[in-house]
């Protein structure tokens, strides 16, 4: 019963939605809406259980000083200190001028944005190893490079007009074919995955019960 | 005889009525003899009703504003219901003042007032809900065909039948990286990607993980899954303890293992990188829906040696995990991955049938393209979803 029950549900709400995507009549089309905001509410509910996770672990990480203690200390008092500050400022607390508001673009945003920032230096030092000519398919993917790189700058222009039409070409035939041959395999992907899911095929995770 | 210029305009206006009386005939409705504007109107296709779209065709010289006007039923007043723009030439009345089942009357005034730009009082047409969404019909076929397909080799399946698959190098190596770890006395870091468990890759992931978590739990080898949802969290969790139960090995299942960092994409990132740099795990796995943070993952996993298997759907994301992973799964490899690992004969069917309207699609797409190319663009049409 304990895999019998999920699997039921799972096949009556995905069937549903299923109709649903097809029959935009109230009938069908308000269960299917109410369908995803009970989805939402659940989601909403799992935040109280992932946050009391974060404390568990991190303080459980103080108190046995694990390594690097000292930074689960800020980790913490960061989330308090959010906490507290946005439910002080009540409804208002996303407003521009709130200090739940300030905190976060003036302590978060910059940490964000410093750490999308390493991504040009990690993009150079994969393309320097993507780029070693090793076989005559990385040799086919360094010219390829090379073109689009020249000429989707002005100085490809500058040497020779054919050179950023290749590179337009590059991206509108040779990548384009083959990036849709990818979404068509990834979109029956996706049926397959989910019409295994509805209809109860796929038994590989959620058992407990001793899965394949 | 008079100037041909100056008879031009009256020429053109004659013209332009000849052909708005052609198009009004074509849509199926009458052109009105006492007014220039006539009106199409008509119940809004393929909606959950509350709808209906009015239609007609610009006059010479449009006014700056079109008063729209609505009554229910054949008698009673009329009540503006919108003032439009002057070149505008439809304008779609939705919304709960449409009520379902009832009769309406439409006409447009010009605004500043002109007795020539006014339509005529259109017929009464009332709007209703749709059983089915017509343009959907090309999804159907293909829903369909799949499920077809799917009982058919599921028969086939239970009757003995076995299909031979392409060897995918990346999923094979999923337990020689389980085992190095174990070797190596190392833990495994399995990421999940960063979209909610709504997303279809996520749930892909999830299958995985069970895999994964049954393949480690058998190996006694560290597993450690940061996640960036508490949806998924939960998931996880239940997934990861699930495996360790399957396979004996309740006890060894920690709590800590499987860990909601946070849902912020580059905090999500700067926690899983200090991760790897501080317990070097020997193998990582990535799969799931990644965006910006793949290659800042897969560098780190690099830096470390890890041994890193990846798979995604997200095209984007692939040439990064290319280059920076050992084996990725690319698309339905990664989709393919829970079946072909599971050696499941009703799974292996589902493949079986994936691969069966693939090669349909294939066809599809050919005999789309010749017709295309000789001018036939209907067939092409009908299989669009952007309709």
């Amino acid at each position: 019963m304990k895999r019998e029950i999920p699997v039921l549900i799972t096949l009556i709400a995905g069937v549903f939605c299923l109709i649903g995507f097809f029959v935009p009549h109230p009938w069908v089309r308000n269960g299917y809406q109410d369908l995803q905001n009970w989805a939402l509410i659940l989601v909403g509910l799992t935040y109280v259980l992932g946050v009391a996770n974060v404390l568990r672990v991190n303080v459980d990480g103080i108190q046995n000083r694990h390594k690097d203690w000292i930074y689960k200390i800020v980790l913490v008092a960061g989330l308090v200190v959010m906490v507290v500050i946005g439910f002080a400022a009540g409804d208002g607390f996303l407003d521009a001028s709130s200090q739940f508001s300030w905190m976060y673009r003036n302590f978060y945003t910059p940490m964000s944005a410093t750490m999308f920032s390493l991504l040009a230096f990690f993009i150079a030092s994969a393309a320097f190893r993507a780029f070693r000519i090793r076989s005559t398919e990385a040799l086919l993917l360094a010219i390829a490079a090379f073109i689009l790189m020249i000429g989707r700058v002005p100085i490809g222009n500058a040497i020779h007009p054919i050179i950023p039409a290749s590179a337009d070409w590059l991206m509108e035939v040779p990548q384009n074919a083959a990036k849709r041959g990818i979404l068509i395999g990834a979109a029956l992907g996706v049926m397959a995955t989910g019409i295994r899911l509805i209809l109860g095929i796929e038994k590989t995770y959620g058992s407990g019960e001793g899965g394949s | 005889m008079g100037d041909p210029i100056l008879k031009l305009p009256s020429i053109v206006r004659t013209a332009r009525a000849v052909a708005s009386a052609a198009v009004l005939l074509c849509l199926g409705m009458a052109p009105l003899a006492s007014a220039q504007v006539a009106l199409r109107v008509s119940d809004t296709p393929n909606d959950a009703g509350h709808s209906i779209d009015i239609q007609w065709i610009a006059p010479d010289e449009h006014p700056a504003q079109w008063v729209v006007a609505r009554r229910a039923g054949a008698e009673g007043a009329f009540e503006t219901i919108a003032t439009i723009d002057g070149s505008a030439t439809s304008y779609n009345d939705v919304g709960e003042g449409v009520e379902d089942g009832v009769a309406y009357q439409y006409r447009i005034t010009a605004l500043p007032e002109d007795a020539s730009l006014a339509s005529a009082i259109s017929e009464p047409v009332s709007a209703h809900p749709d059983w089915f969404d017509t343009t959907k019909g090309n999804v159907l076929v293909v829903t369909l065909l799949f499920f077809i397909c799917l009982f058919f080799y599921i028969g086939q399946a239970q009757q003995g039948k076995t299909w031979t698959f392409r060897h995918i190098p990346g999923l094979a190596a999923i337990e020689e990286a389980i085992g190095r770890a174990t070797e190596m006395g190392k833990g495994v870091l399995y990421i999940p990607g960063v979209q909610d468990i709504d997303d279809i890759q996520t749930i892909a992931s999830m299958i995985l993980l069970a895999n994964v978590s049954r393949t480690a739990a058998k190996y006694e080898t560290p597993l450690n899954v940061p996640t960036n949802s508490p949806a998924v969290y939960t998931v996880a969790e239940e997934v990861v303890k699930s495996g360790y139960q399957d396979v004996g090995r309740a006890d060894a299942y920690r709590a800590e293992q499987v860990r909601y960092i946070t849902t912020e994409q580059f905090a999500y990132v700067a926690a899983v990188n200090g991760m790897m740099l501080r317990e070097k795990p020997a193998a990582n796995l990535l799969l799931g829906a990644f965006f910006a943070e793949s290659l800042l993952l897969a560098e780190t996993g690099h830096s470390i040696g890890a041994i890193q298997i990846a798979g995604t759907a997200n095209v984007h994301q692939l040439p990064f995990f290319v280059v920076a992973c050992d084996y990725t799964l690319i698309g339905e490899e990664y989709y393919a991955a829970s079946a072909l690992l599971s050696n499941d004969a009703k799974l292996l069917g589902s493949l079986k049938s994936s691969d069966t309207v693939k090669i349909v699609l294939m066809i599809i797409v050919v005999v789309g393209c010749i017709l295309a190319s000789s001018g036939l663009n209907s067939f092409g049409e009908w299989w669009s979803t952007t309709r």
